[in-house]
Order: C-alpha cells, then sequence, then structure tokens
C-alpha cells in the first residue's frame, strides 16, 4: 500500500504537471476518436451500399486491427516522423476498424421488409439511409463507438513511445528512471478516464435502447 | 383505360423466369386478388406496379404512365403500399409512421401532420391516443390498422397489398377483410391485393387472378371461378 500512498503524493507534488499530461492526453484521444467515428462511419455505410467491397475492407481493417499498436507507431515514424500528428494518425487507423465493422453489421441488421416498405413507399437512397438504416443501426454503431473510445484511450498511453504527448509519458517516465510510482500514476489516470467514458457512453446507449431505437 | 397495365413483361431473377409473357389490367376502382403458391411470381408482379423491380421485356403503366421513363420516387409516392406488419418502422411512433410519406415528401408542418395523422386514425378505426406508442406497443390488428393507415397518408388512388393479413388470427382477419372492403369503396380505392387464402380471395375480390409458375392461370369474377374453373390447379384450389 505504500505505493498507493506514494501514488497520492506524486499527484499533490506534481498536480501541474499530470494536469497538463491528462489535457493532452484528451486532446491527443478525442482528435483521434472523432476522426476515427466518421471515417470509420462513413467507410461503414459506403462498403453497406456496396456489398461487393465489404469483404475486402472489412478484411483490411482487420489486418491494421491486428499489427500491435506499437509496431504500427513504428511502422509510421519512418513516414511521418515522430510527434503528436504520427500518434493522431495510428490511433485513428487503430480505431477505425471497430467503427467500420459495427456500422456495417448495424445496418446490415435492419430488417429487409422494413427497407422494402420504405424504398416501396417514396423514400429516396438518402433517406433510406438516415432514416431508416443508420437510426435502426445507432445502438450497434454506439457499442463500437465505445469500444472504440475506450482503446483510444488506452492506446494513446502508448504514444509517448513516440515523442507524443499524454499521460503516457509519466508511464514511460516511470519505466526508464525505474519508479514505478510514476508508471501507476499515469495508469491510474488512463483507466480512470477509459472507465468514465465507458459509463457515459453506456448511459446514452441504454438511453437509445429505451427510446425504441434499437 | 385501365389504371393498371402489364403489357407482356418478363421478368427473372438469374436464370430462373419468374413471369413469362405475363399481361395484366386493372380497371380503376376495382378489388383485385391475386392468389398462387409461393413462389408463383406474384410478390414480383406487385412489385413491378411500383417499380421496386424493372422488367426485362414488356411495359408496365400506371394512372398513363410507362414506368420505363417516369419518376419512380414520386410513383410510389402516389401509391400506397403495405406489407405484412414486419414493415413498420420500430423506432418511430405510430405518428411518425403515418406520416412518413408526407415528411419525406416535404411537407414537414407538424400541426398539418398530426392534423392527418388524427384524421386517418379515424379512418382506420383506431384511438387517436395510440399516436404516441411504438409498433411493438400494438398487437398484430393494430399494427396492420397502422400499415394501412401509413399507406392512405399520401391520399393515393392505387393501394397494393403484399399478404397484409397473412399473420393476423383467424377473427381479427375477418374485421380487418371487413373495413378493407369498407375503405375501398368508401375512397374509390384500386386496390391489388395479394393472398395464398383463397377464402379471403374470393370475399374480397371484385375480380380474382389465380397464378401458378409465372402465368395467369385464371382471371375472373369470384363465381366463374367457382362455377367454372379454368383448370386442375384451379380445381385444386377453389375444393
Amino acid at each position: 500500500m505504500d505505493i498507493l500512498k506514494e501514488v497520492i503524493g506524486i499527484y499533490i507534488e506534481r498536480k501541474d504537471w499530470f494536469l497538463e499530461l491528462l489535457g493532452q492526453h484528451v486532446v491527443l484521444s478525442l482528435i483521434a476518436i472523432m476522426l476515427a467515428g466518421t471515417i470509420g462511419l462513413l467507410i461503414g455505410v459506403f462498403i453497406s451500399e456496396h456489398d461487393r467491397l465489404a469483404p475486402v475492407v472489412l478484411g483490411i481493417a482487420n489486418v491494421f486491427y491486428t499489427i500491435p499498436s506499437i509496431s504500427l507507431f513504428g511502422i509510421l515514424i519512418p513516414i511521418m516522423g515522430i510527434g503528436d500528428k504520427t500518434a493522431v494518425t495510428a490511433l485513428t487507423i487503430y480505431g477505425i476498424m471497430p467503427m467500420v465493422r459495427n456500422t456495417y453489421a448495424g445496418i446490415k441488421n435492419v430488417s429487409d421488409d422494413v427497407i422494402m416498405a420504405a424504398r416501396g413507399m417514396g423514400s429516396t437512397d438518402l433517406q433510406i439511409m438516415t432514416k431508416i438504416k443508420l437510426p435502426l443501426a445507432l445502438g450497434i454503431i454506439i457499442a463500437g463507438v465505445r469500444n472504440m473510445v475506450v482503446m483510444t484511450i488506452s492506446v494513446t498511453a502508448i504514444a509517448s513511445f513516440i515523442g507524443a504527448g499524454g499521460l503516457g509519458v509519466s508511464i514511460y517516465r516511470g519505466i526508464t528512471m525505474y519508479n514505478p510510482a510514476l508508471t501507476l500514476a499515469g495508469s491510474l489516470l488512463i483507466a480512470a478516464m477509459a472507465l468514465l467514458s465507458d459509463l457515459l457512453l453506456g448511459k446514452i446507449e441504454n438511453h437509445m435502447k429505451k427510446r425504441g431505437t434499437y | 383505360m385501365s389504371i393498371i397495365s402489364l403489357e407482356h413483361v418478363d421478368k427473372s431473377f438469374g436464370e430462373t423466369k419468374v413471369l413469362k409473357d405475363f399481361s395484366l389490367a386493372v380497371e380503376e376502382g376495382e378489388f383485385l386478388t391475386v392468389i398462387g403458391r409461393s413462389g408463383c411470381g406474384k410478390t414480383t408482379m406487385l412489385k413491378l406496379i411500383n417499380g421496386l423491380l424493372m422488367p426485362e421485356g414488356g411495359d408496365v403503366i400506371v394512372e398513363g404512365k410507362n414506368l420505363k421513363n417516369t419518376d419512380l420516387i414520386a410513383l410510389r409516392r402516389s401509391i400506397g403500399y403495405v406489407i405484412q406488419n414486419k414493415g413498420l418502422f420500430p423506432h418511430m411512433t405510430v405518428e411518425k409512421n403515418i406520416t412518413y410519406v408526407p415528411v419525406i415528401s416535404g411537407h414537414k408542418n407538424r400541426a398539418e401532420n398530426h392534423k392527418l395523422a388524427l384524421k386517418l386514425m379515424d379512418i382506420v378505426g383506431l384511438d387517436p391516443a395510440m399516436l404516441s406508442r411504438y409498433p411493438a406497443e400494438l398487437s398484430g390488428g393494430q399494427q396492420q390498422r397502422v400499415g394501412i393507415a401509413r399507406a392512405l397518408a399520401a391520399n393515393p388512388h392505387i393501394l397494393l397489398m403484399d399478404e397484409p393479413f397473412g399473420a393476423l388470427d383467424e377473427i381479427t382477419r375477418q374485421t380487418m377483410q371487413d373495413e378493407i372492403l369498407k375503405l375501398q369503396k368508401q375512397l374509390g380505392l384500386t386496390i391489388v391485393f395479394i393472398t395464398h387464402d383463397i377464402r379471403e380471395a374470393m370475399k374480397l375480390g371484385d375480380r380474382v387472378l389465380v397464378m401458378d409458375a409465372g402465368e395467369v392461370v385464371q382471371h375472373d369474377v369470384p363465381e366463374m371461378i367457382l362455377n367454372h374453373p379454368a383448370s386442375d390447379f384451379v380445381r385444386e384450389l377453389i375444393k
């Protein structure tokens, strides 16, 4: 339990530094989350309308997803150098996969009868997408967002290994200076952030379910 | 002139020919029931009328317009389309379901749409209190009434119904049959109604179209079908 006391001591002693790291962490993950969310959603919608592309795109997204995060950062360094931009790029690539998969699955899960009814009543393709398919897929899409947000927040820790900011800096410094309390201090904040986001998104997900939007 | 006519229509899915040189004329104000085994092409025929499917050969003409060169979206909005109760939008309230066609056509005035919804609920005999409910909270019969109200929202001349009462229990089904007959007279609708129940076909249809393997077996008034069946297939059907 000594280490916890030590961690609390560190928090108090280096409050400003941790707040700065926390801020960086939030910004880095948030940018990646927004990018991955938007790009993933668009790709998911696109392949749901072009079924022949779906296996190829999902396959590629799967491959990116299986590359260990640290090596994805490594691969990007020679191309993009080090720093925040590279980190956000890697995080975005990582986050796209769950978004694409869930958007696609959610849309494909919408009953053919419902789509046929909408089409038969004179909906345009765009209206079918925005008024029928996406609202009905929302539950599954939000589940994907939840998954992606938690993952991005934790993977952002590794971003500091390639010179980006965020709470990973304190983890990294803790490792190199053999200061486990410092590592733990960063990790705990990341875990808290991830848990809090998951809780919030879970609330949104439940709210959607109650509204009848499957 | 017929309000709906299919002229020498061919339609296949891949290798399978579903309709072969198929012709049909439906008169204005007529209630046509279509009966046949599953896979006989009756649903395909219905989907050709609102352009959900396009034929490889022949012409489909609805209200004087050849579907080959008409705006299909506008056409579909002007035709009521009812399928089994699975076709309601589960994420929309009854009111949103009913006013769907006006809304997608650009009529977004809430007060007007609400008035329209109230009127339609009255026409199909539903309590206006149900407007704020979701389809899953309604019984099968109520869902079907909502489906009909939704199809009537754009004031259509034509109603296409694909086994609309197939999932209902016998008593509810008979009530719905009586009501659709009443509605048809009251609103002067032309209805094409698909069913696999011969009693339903005979009860509702001014004329009955019997289909088998993509072809017309018999197309006549119920008495003629009953008294002069055109083939063994029809004889088997009415037994």
